[in-house]
């Protein structure tokens, strides 16, 4: 079983500050009624003049455990073991499907058979974060680069990272090849990156 | 087939940190607009609709935050989880299904009480991609490299969009960023993710936004000039981007033909007179009017800098500024149909655009836009 973990956080950054010049903001053109049922509406009635705004900081921090499923989990398990790329293939259509998946959604029937990828593809397309983004792992340092890449023998693409590659050297099309981690756990970063071939 | 109409709409003013109301707060207020906008009291409206997201709202069950100030008090309340355009589909489909008359369709988000990055991760499958830790930026990144691949497109031609939007934004008095800004400033602005410097990207916003829809055996009964809904049209494409290919959208390009057709549009480019558009990016909005057939495939840019897309030009695009100029997340394309509307029936003020019969309005769900939704609406029926 492969068990991935969610650890969501989800901090709350309203600062606390003084209340804000408000007329500034209220539209023009209202009548009567409508300007005493915005004014309420904006909480700017009388009432609440000069109060100063509450923050209520809290975060949600819940675990979570996916079964991976037989498919992604035969994938891993082959990584891990074997280093080796398989993907599942439609008896149907032929299609072969990066990331690997149960159903193939053309023919919307099983994939039954499996093929051995040889770990090198096209990049299709990239992404290159220049600054430290939230949603970066820890360990990785900015710049990150993504690439979706088409390995040679399947339909779709795989989304991962790039890496041994200067920013400005990313190309779409070029040829680029699995690196695999020494430490290989059963999941999708048992795949270090995909480097250029040179 | 029955007709529908939006017999009213409300908006709060899009801003950057909202720190003095609530969910709830927001949209009372957006609520109250457009039961005003419409002359309706909330017993008018016999059902509602939410549209709000559980991870950026940072509860489950979303919507139960905002069904008192939006008169659900013993009535039917639904939510749909999505852009607000969907809210609205489905609130449509409500006043067509014969149960229901009135339809209030609120969405609301606010942007500033959590981390963007963090929740558009959450968006990526859990077991193949999360734990490589993309966000939406660097994936409209990734689009944005595909399309200019394919196209030749260069950042200078993106970077009109943000200068022609967040000029537009001065005369929308609910737009958050009005800024006069040139090419050269969204080019030297930080780079995110490359391409996308930051003045190619939509701020983080709070808002709410409320619209009133009424099947037509009613929908002239209220003070308001209803704007009648001709077409509309939602369709998604597949969820892994290497599925897809990510320099096109086959899902809007069928969702707007689905539109055109309900509507009996023949030639968009002639017919639609005004456009509100999701820009979340600046490519994007090039890239959605060219797959909605307002403009060839790669020569959108083209356009844009001879002008046609300005307040004053052959079609329109974004007079409210956009989500470039304000971008509560689920609540945005609810603005761009409020946007139409005001458009249509010749309320826009001083950011209403000279010929205005027909309007579309664009909604996107998911990552790269997986997911789009088009109206196209009418001053006439």
């Amino acid at each position: 079983m492969i068990p991935a973990t969610l650890l969501l956080h989800i901090r709350s950054q309203v600062s606390q500050t003084k209340r804000r010049t408000l007329p500034g903001s209220m539209p023009s053109g209202i009548n009567g009624r409508n300007s005493n049922l915005r004014e309420e509406a904006a909480g700017m009635s009388e009432v609440f003049k000069g109060i100063e705004p509450m923050v209520h900081n809290s975060k949600i921090s819940v675990p979570y455990s996916w079964w991976a499923g037989d498919t992604a989990s035969r994938f891993f398990i082959s990584l891990r073991d074997e280093r080796k790329i398989i993907a599942p293939r439609c008896g149907n259509c032929r299609k072969v499907f990066m990331p690997p998946r149960k159903v193939c959604p053309s023919c919307f029937t099983e994939n039954t058979e499996w093929v051995s990828l040889s770990g090198e593809g096209t990049l299709v397309s990239y992404s290159i974060a220049r600054r430290r983004l939230a949603s970066i792992p820890a360990d990785k340092k900015a710049p990150v680069i993504w690439g979706l890449i088409k390995l040679d023998g399947a339909d779709t693409a795989l989304l991962h990272y790039l890496d041994e590659v200067r920013p400005e050297e990313v190309a779409i099309g070029m040829w680029v090849k699995a690196v695999f981690a020494e430490s290989r756990t059963g999941g999708i970063r048992d795949i270090s990156h995909f480097k250029p071939v040179r | 087939m029955d007709r529908a109409a939006i017999i009213g709409v409300g908006m709060t003013k899009i801003e950057a940190n909202k720190n003095r109301e609530t969910f709830a707060d927001m949209t009372w207020e957006a609520v109250n607009k457009a039961l005003n906008d419409a002359g309706m009291s909330i017993d008018d409206i016999d059902n509602v609709i939410t549209t709000s997201s559980d991870f950026w709202d940072g509860r489950t069950i979303s919507l139960m935050a905002v069904g008192d100030v939006s008169g659900a008090a013993a009535k039917n309340i639904s939510c749909v989880e999505g852009d607000g355009t969907y809210g609205a589909f489905y609130g449509m489909m409500r006043c067509l299904s014969g149960s229901y008359k009135t339809t209030l369709v609120t969405g609301h988000t606010k942007g500033s009480e959590s981390v963007s990055s963090l929740i558009t991760n959450s968006a990526f499958d859990p077991i193949y991609e999360r734990g490589l830790g993309m966000d939406m930026i660097t994936a409209c990144a990734m689009q944005a490299n595909a399309y200019m691949h394919r196209t030749g497109l260069k950042p200078e031609d993106m970077a009109m969009v943000s200068v022609k939007n967040h000029g537009n934004a001065f005369r929308n008095p609910v737009a958050q960023l009005p800024m006069k800004i040139t090419v050269d400033d969204v080019l030297r602005s930080e780079m995110i993710a490359d391409p996308l410097h930051k003045l190619d990207c939509s701020p983080v916003s709070d808002g709410c936004c409320a619209v009133i829809i009424a099947n037509e055996t009613v929908a002239a009964k209220f003070r308001q000039k209803p704007v009648w809904v001709r077409g509309l049209s939602f369709c998604t494409d597949s969820f892994f981007f290497g599925d897809r290919d990510l320099a096109r959208s086959s899902a809007l390009a069928e969702a707007a033909r689905n539109a055109y057709r309900m509507a009996g549009i023949k030639d968009p480019k002639k017919e639609i007179d005004v456009v509100e558009i999701y820009d979340a990016f600046t490519y994007q909005e090039l890239l959605w009017l060219e797959e909605m057939g307002l403009a060839e495939y790669g020569k959108a840019a083209g356009q844009l800098q001879a002008g046609a897309f300005n307040m004053d030009g052959s079609l329109p695009v974004n007079p409210s500024g956009g989500l470039l100029a304000g971008h509560p997340v689920i609540a945005a394309g609810l603005y761009r149909i409020a946007e139409i509307v005001l458009q249509l029936r010749g309320d826009a003020g001083a950011h209403q655009v000279r010929k205005a019969k027909t309007g579309l309005a664009h909604g996107v769900n998911g990552l790269c836009g997986q997911s789009h939704c088009v109206w196209v609406l009418d001053r006439e029926r």
